[in-house]
């Protein structure tokens, strides 16, 4: 069994920022070394950001990742904001968080439904994608998209929210509540569930803050960093909210940190919601011009921290901005999670620090086939990890998470 | 119809090649299969390798290092297949084709046979794609660009159908 | 420890190895330091503060590359920024990706787009450009024109 394989997974799972070639070498079941490699969506965004001006960055950095598209933005105008000095008026600061924690359930359920068909659940796949439809709905009758939605501007939003939809979007995100504590019933308390992620591709505290892990990868670990309470920016500072945080930091860990959050974003989007109703005024300072500086501006994304640094000479492009996605400094913790665990457990290892890809995304391209490599496939992947489902299901007598049959009036 | 093309009428086998792309398209795509828009119905699903695919569907620009490896993996595909461009990037390259990373239009080196334009395209545009594109084939008007001679080819977006 | 405290640690610390200190904003200081003193700066904002590294930023500036390494206070909310500036000829750095997993990938990043050579490094490699990258063609540089 000492015999080396190497199992390529990539480059392809489309549902995440950075497409990633990972190569698991294996021993056996045993995953003994993990070489990740980047580049296939590279496309060169900080150069071609140069080139735009302030107002057009803000359309480019929306298309970075489609499931982030209020976090790069809202973070990009709060760097153009730090480096001129632009006011932002109140009211705007409130649809800004409103928006970005709508992101956050949609994207949260993205992951879980993606989770679950990972480890040979489709029903959760299903019903968590279905729930994610209403919460598009709520953020089209917002911003007027799906996705990519248009809101930021340096300055202020877009789009102020009608006064008349406001108890139209309350009502809607309320009706979220029943599925999501369906989600975390089916999650939580179910053995077979717990099973297959518990104690499985942990992270330690100390591993977490050595990588610079962020978001739900860092707090799952017991790292207790949140940019919306740390760093005070948009409305936060006039929220009450919770930053959830667990202690083991395996797979189970980070799912139910997710889960969590998604109450907490409710309970967010609610009190702005509150506000926007008590208050009225402008949503947008206008200015005119962004004075020379330079500025640094973060907001807590789904996966985690997103940096954005803006450099102004004081005419209207930016001379240069960096961009920092929360999975590039989340995908180096793989390197400690996958080593030492089984075949059939790395794709939800892997999966855990929500780059969220699934096996249909991707495919086993055969770059550098030599003897003595045996070549698995995604779907051998999926294959193998469901199999290890069934096992458990036959050797425990354990069922799946049942959903129970659940009407929407 | 021959035969061939027949079975390309039925219920599809759709493989997902996502070249460099902000995802939302390949969320849209997974969005037209799950249970609001439910593709499935029509038997329309989703494989995890491009060998058993009836449809691929390309979606964003694609970079040098991508490029390279879509080329090689369009080669395993069974014929006949067709080719849909879902969004704005297939077509032109968006904001994205000044880019030093930046390749070549995919339809310089792949056969779309159909381009669903916009950023992301809706659910129901896609749907809408795939029924222009199965009427296409039943009436004869459409044809596979992979079953066509390559010396034929056009070499513009413009000349293949856009839907 | 406040913010008052934080900077004079720093500067009694690093003394004359600091260029200039500059008080952007409550949240935002800046301090320019000489290249020689990037690891030990570093280790001071791990050690002394758990400082949790962001990213580093390098641009090509008319005087010379400047690098910018951005460190995240959480608990006491601000972030300081490490201001490096490199010699056009000589762009050159000690790497601290052996005290800092975090900075392993960013300075790869920053070697491969912007040509930063890091002594030091454990596995200075290409992370995002294409294996068949020209040698000495770098992206982030403001000479750099797109060859295709």
């Amino acid at each position: 069994m000492n015999k080396r394989t190497i199992v390529p997974i990539g480059p392809y799972h489309a549902l995440q920022e950075e497409p990633e070639f990972f190569k698991l070498h294996v021993e056996g079941e045993k995953v003994v070394h993990l070489d990740i490699e980047l580049g296939y969506n590279h496309r060169g965004i900080e150069k071609l950001s140069e080139s735009k001006t302030f107002e057009e960055t803000i359309f480019l950095v929306e298309r970075i990742c489609g499931i982030c598209s209020t976090s790069h933005p809202l973070a990009c105008v709060q760097a153009v904001e730090d480096a001129g000095e632009i006011p932002v008026p109140e009211r705007a600061l409130f649809i800004r968080s409103a928006v970005g924690e709508l992101e956050r359930i949609h994207s949260h359920l993205l992951w879980l439904g993606l989770a679950g068909h990972f480890i040979g659940f489709n029903t959760i796949w299903m019903w968590a994608w279905r729930f994610r439809e209403d919460v598009l709905n709520i953020l089209e009758l917002i911003t007027g998209n799906r996705n990519h939605y248009g809101m930021m501007k340096p300055g202020g939003v877009r789009r102020d929210i009608n006064k008349t939809d406001i108890p139209a979007i309350s009502k809607l995100l309320d009706s979220l509540q029943d599925p999501i504590k369906l989600f975390r019933d089916a999650v939580v308390q179910d053995p077979l569930i717990h099973a297959r992620t518990k104690g499985i591709g942990i992270l330690t505290r100390e591993k977490a803050q050595d990588y610079g892990a962020l978001g739900p990868t860092a707090r799952a670990s017991g790292y207790d960093i949140d940019v919306r309470r740390d760093h005070p920016h948009a409305a936060y500072p006039m929220l009450d909210f919770d930053v959830i945080t667990c202690e083991k930091g395996d797979v189970f860990d980070k799912a139910v940190v997710r889960i969590l959050e998604m109450f907490e974003s409710i309970r967010i989007i609610q009190q702005c919601l509150t506000q926007l109703e008590k208050s009225g005024g402008p949503v947008d300072s206008n200015p005119k011009t962004v004075p020379a500086g330079e500025g640094i501006g973060f907001y807590e994304a789904p996966r985690g921290e997103v940096f954005h640094y803006v450099r102004s000479d004081g005419s209207n492009r930016p001379i240069r901005h960096k961009v920092r996605a929360p999975s590039f400094m989340n995908v180096p913790t793989n390197r400690e999670t996958v080593l030492g665990a089984t075949v059939a457990d790395a794709t939800i290892i892997l999966a855990a620090v929500d780059p969220c890809y699934c096996c249909t995304e991707r495919m086993a391209v055969a770059v550098g086939h030599h003897d003595g490599e045996r070549l698995l496939n995604a779907r051998d992947l999926m294959r193998l990890s469901c199999e290890k489902t069934d096992r458990l299901m036959a050797e425990t007598g354990l069922r799946g998470p049942s959903l129970p049959d659940f009407q929407r009036e | 119809m021959n035969r061939t093309i027949n079975a390309l009428t039925r219920s599809l086998n759709v493989f997902h090649l996502a070249g460099s792309a902000c995802n939302n398209c390949d969320i849209e795509i997974l969005d037209a299969l799950t249970p609001r828009y439910d593709l499935e119905r029509f038997g329309i699903t989703l494989v995890g390798s491009i060998r058993h695919a009836d449809v691929l569907l390309v979606s964003g620009v694609f970079n040098r290092k991508a490029a390279i490896r879509a080329m090689e993996l369009l080669e395993q595909a069974p014929k006949p297949y067709l080719v849909l461009g879902i969004g704005g990037c297939p077509c032109t390259g968006l904001m994205f084709r000044n880019s030093y990373n930046w390749d070549r239009p995919p339809s310089d080196y792949m056969n779309i046979d159909a381009f669903v334009p916009g950023c992301p395209p809706k659910p129901e545009a896609i749907i809408s794609a795939v029924v222009k594109v199965v009427e296409g084939l039943r009436s004869g008007a459409l044809v596979p660009r992979c079953l066509q001679d390559a010396t034929e080819l056009a070499e513009t977006p413009e000349a293949a159908g856009t839907v | 420890m406040d913010k008052f405290d934080i900077i004079t640690t720093i500067q009694r610390q690093l003394g004359d190895r600091i260029l200039a200190v500059q008080r952007k904003s409550d949240q935002r200081i800046y301090i320019e330091i000489t290249p020689q003193s990037v690891q030990e700066a570093s280790r001071l904002m791990l050690d002394e503060f758990a400082a949790r590294l962001q990213i580093a930023t390098g641009v090509d500036t008319s005087n010379g590359y400047e690098v910018m390494y951005h460190w995240a206070l959480d608990n006491e909310g601000f972030v300081i920024t490490l201001r490096v500036l490199l010699d056009h000829a000589s762009a050159e750095l000690d790497s601290i990706a052996l005290m800092c997993p975090a900075a392993e990938w960013i300075e790869r990043e920053m070697w491969e787009l912007l040509g930063i050579e890091f002594n030091g490094h454990p596995d200075l490699r290409h992370l995002l450009l294409a294996d068949d990258w020209p040698e000495g063609n770098y992206p982030m540089r403001h000479n750099h024109e797109v060859t295709t």
